[in-house]
């Protein structure tokens, strides 16, 4: 202890301690701008297509979400949603939105993939978020396993989206949407940012080779052979119900009537 | 004599020797039936319950009644290596790797949808034509007794596989047992032998299913049938018919061979249904874990008006003396499930009590000369139909863009305030019904030709009806009210009062056409 303060009050100290400052300070600033440079130079392809992106947003985009997608009274910010959500909700049709009812629906995509992905590369650079998957690159097939997907489905999906993936009604008028028919990447992608009223699942509650199996379950009860004849869109007794009274009682009163006529 | 009638003969008195059947035989086969479609009603309930027997024999060879875990291994791959019960696991067995397995659980299935359906139009029969009145009160008793064991049945019977839908059900039991103010939660233990969802109570219940109550059906069924037989069948009215008759066909060979003949047929369109729909697909559902829970899970229809009820009851709570009563599951599940069927019970008794009426009857009314029951009932469906939808809110919401909100909201109005609406409105229609008969027996059917008369007049021509269609639209007695009361009796009592004032409304009428009536009606102009 003595030697450290008698060095401390030695005259060489100031000029040490002021060098060893400048050299902190200039190598902090040198890595810290050599992170954004790097990346710039990695993307300097898609410099033009965050340009291009931000003009498909000022035009179709920013009167809801705000000039620098910052987000307004009627709709969210988008910094750091990433571009798997734009992929998801422009891909998908959902964005722009229709009308301002209680779920943006499912319809004809506004822009092509083109300009899908320019707006896409546009958010993400805003502040980083999910990255957008295709459909290739989930290869489901080799690395799910569909008995644990349907599990996990049962257990996380299905008190929403129905045993079968079908859908189901949510309150108010909301509702979680069928399953049947969505792409890979829209089901990867709406797991990994959760769209409208789901809930985001991150890779830390379900692993990325989890998401896989859940697609794989997906995939394969979407392709599943209605086993035992018509499946009566497999929502469960309701349709059961109905087909009974109409179809099965009607034919059974039918012959009765029939039956009795006969005898005359 | 032929060889053939020499040997039939001596096997029929070698029996008749030792049982002395001949003479019951010989009285019976001539028994007669009237005929009428809406009289094998009762017959497709029969026989869909042997048809339940039969699958559901088959069914027993191979499924295992057992909540011990078990890794899946079977045909259907998208569960293979998945832990379930052995009972689930059984189920999948019949399903996929046993030869006719799926079939014959679908056929046992929709039979038991069609047995429902079948007790409650047969039921709707009964009720609108009154064939519940005296002398036949015990047999309607019986028939709701069956009705009551039929849904706890079907329950139990789709409760057993075991997977997600059957488990979120059995949930949902647990849940009404608990509700029973102080004892509920010792009931809920004693019944599933410790907390949910234990393993003591699917083969708990699976004796119950294809035990106990099989064989109450079996009893009560019997108990039914030989009343009818005792009691002889009841009748529409028409020329001829009278209470003191039966016309009819007797049973040996017509009817014997008509319900033969339909015995097949809904065997048929059973199996048909089993074949080309699916039904409970339970590989879908997945095991039951009490962690999973699916969209739109629903009972059965039978059940989905209680569900409906459940699903519209506004959350209330007490807390007494340490006890906890859960209005909301209790109000719907237990009370006013209890009061429906108590007064469907009790209406042959009550009916009798408001008209004053002790008469036996065994010619039917037709529902529109007894427009208070008829009422009634059309409300009583009106009840169900609105429960049942909301049971569904949820696939109703999604299938037609509705809000579910919305639908909770218009069912918890529309329960109080549609089937009052459509008493009147039934009743009204009951009326104008009378009337139009009344007007068919007087001024006879219209014929749509229009003649001129040579003064420039146009009429329509009416034709008289069949002597026999007047004596059927006219023979009817009509509900009389009960004689004024005394003046000293204007201290009825509340009792007394409501007694006369429905009494009063019950013999509301349109009085039938009479023949003098007709006669100067003849005489007049038209």
């Amino acid at each position: 202890m003595k030697r450290l303060s008698g060095f401390r009050r030695k005259r060489i100290a100031g000029p040490i301690l002021m060098v060893a400052a400048l050299f902190t300070i200039g190598t902090a600033f040198g890595v810290a701008s050599a992170l954004p440079s790097s990346q710039h130079e990695m993307s300097s392809g898609t410099s033009t297509l965050v340009s291009e992106g931000k003009a498909i947003f000022l035009r179709g985009c920013s009167s809801c979400h705000g000039l620098n997608a910052e987000g307004g009274g009627i709709a969210p910010s988008l910094i750091g949603v990433g571009a798997a959500a734009v992929d998801f909700q422009v891909g998908t049709g959902r964005m722009p939105m229709a009308d301002m009812s209680q779920q943006a629906m499912q319809k004809k995509p506004l822009y092509n993939p083109d300009e899908t992905a320019a707006l896409a590369s546009y958010v993400a650079s805003l502040a980083p978020g999910p990255s957008a998957v295709t459909n290739e690159s989930l290869n489901f097939e080799r690395d799910g396993n569909s008995a644990e997907g349907g599990q996990l489905f049962r257990t996380n999906c299905a008190m929403c989206h129905n045993f079968a993936g079908q859908g189901g009604a949510l309150t108010n008028g909301k509702y979680a949407p069928s399953l049947m028919g969505v792409e890979p990447k829209y089901i990867y992608e709406a797991m990994v940012t959760g769209p409208q009223s789901m809930p985001k699942f991150t890779n830390t509650t379900i692993t990325p080779q989890e998401k896989l199996s859940i697609i794989k379950w997906l995939q394969q009860a979407n392709h599943e052979a209605n086993q035992g004849g018509a499946s009566l869109g497999r929502t469960g007794p309701v349709t059961e119900g109905l087909l009974v009274w109409t179809l099965g009682i009607g034919i059974l009163i039918g012959i009765a009537v029939w039956l009795a006529m006969k005898a005359k | 004599m032929k060889k053939s009638q020499k040997i039939g003969g001596s096997v029929a008195n070698y029996v008749d020797e030792r049982t002395g059947a001949a003479k019951w035989v010989k009285k019976n086969l001539n028994k007669v039936f009237p005929d009428h479609w809406s009289f094998m009603l009762g017959e497709i309930c029969l026989y869909s319950f042997i048809i339940l027997l039969l699958s559901g024999t088959f069914l027993t060879f191979w499924f295992d009644p057992s909540q011990r875990d078990v890794v899946y291994n079977g045909a259907y791959a998208p569960l293979s290596g998945v832990s379930m019960s052995a009972a689930y696991a059984s189920t999948l067995h019949i399903s996929f790797d046993v030869r006719g397995g799926l079939l014959m659980r679908q056929i046992h299935h929709w039979a038991a949808l069609i047995f429902m359906v079948a007790i409650v139009v047969h039921l709707f029969r009964v009720f609108f034509t009154g064939a519940f009145r005296k002398p036949r009160e015990f047999n309607w008793l019986i028939g709701i007794g069956l009705l009551t064991f039929g849904i706890v049945e079907g329950f139990l019977g789709y409760s057993l596989p075991d997977d997600l839908l059957s488990g979120t059900g059995i949930r949902i039991a647990e849940a009404i047992l608990q509700a029973i103010p102080v004892v509920g939660s010792y009931l809920a233990f004693f019944a599933f032998g410790g907390p949910f969802p234990g393993t003591a109570f699917i083969p708990r219940i699976y004796m119950v299913h294809i035990l106990l109550l099989p064989g109450l059906f079996l009893a009560l069924i019997t108990i039914h049938l030989m009343l009818v037989w005792y009691q002889k069948h009841t009748q529409y009215p028409g020329p001829g018919r009278t209470e003191k008759n039966v016309v009819g066909y007797p049973l040996m060979p017509v009817y014997m061979a008509k319900a033969g003949g339909f015995f097949f047929i809904v065997f048929g369109v059973t199996a048909f249904l089993g074949a080309v729909a699916s039904i409970n697909p339970i590989w879908l559902y997945g095991p039951y874990t009490p962690g999973q829970i699916s969209a739109g899970s629903q009972p059965d229809w039978y059940m989905g008006w209680l569900d409906g009820l459940v699903r519209m009851s506004p959350p209330l709570e007490t807390h007494a003396f340490g006890h906890t009563i859960s209005w909301n599951i209790l109000l719907p599940g237990l009370i006013l499930p209890g009061i429906l069927f108590t007064g469907m019970a009790l209406y042959p008794f009550i009916e009798s009590w408001i008209s004053g009426d002790k008469r036996e009857h065994h010619l039917l009314d037709r529902p529109r000369n007894a427009p208070n029951r008829t009422a009634l009932g059309a409300m009583s469906i009106a009840f169900m139909i609105i429960s049942l939808a909301n049971g569904g809110n949820d696939v109703i919401a999604t299938h037609f863009h509705l809000t579910i909100n919305g639908i909770m909201w218009f069912t918890r109005f529309g329960l109080f305030i549609v089937p009052p609406i459509v008493f009147l409105i039934t009743k009204r229609i009951c009326l104008s019904l009378q009337r139009a008969d009344r007007d068919l027996v007087l001024h006879g059917r219209e014929t749509g030709r229009l003649v001129m008369m040579p003064n420039g007049e146009m009429i329509e021509v009416h034709e008289q009806i069949s002597d026999a269609k007047k004596w059927t639209l006219t023979q009817h007695q009509s509900a009389d009210a009960l004689p004024a009361p005394l003046p000293e009796s204007a201290k009825l009592g509340i009792k007394g009062k409501l007694r006369a004032r429905m009494n009063q409304a019950n013999a509301v009428q349109v009085p039938a056409a009479t023949v003098t009536e007709f006669k100067e009606l003849g005489e007049g102009h038209h």
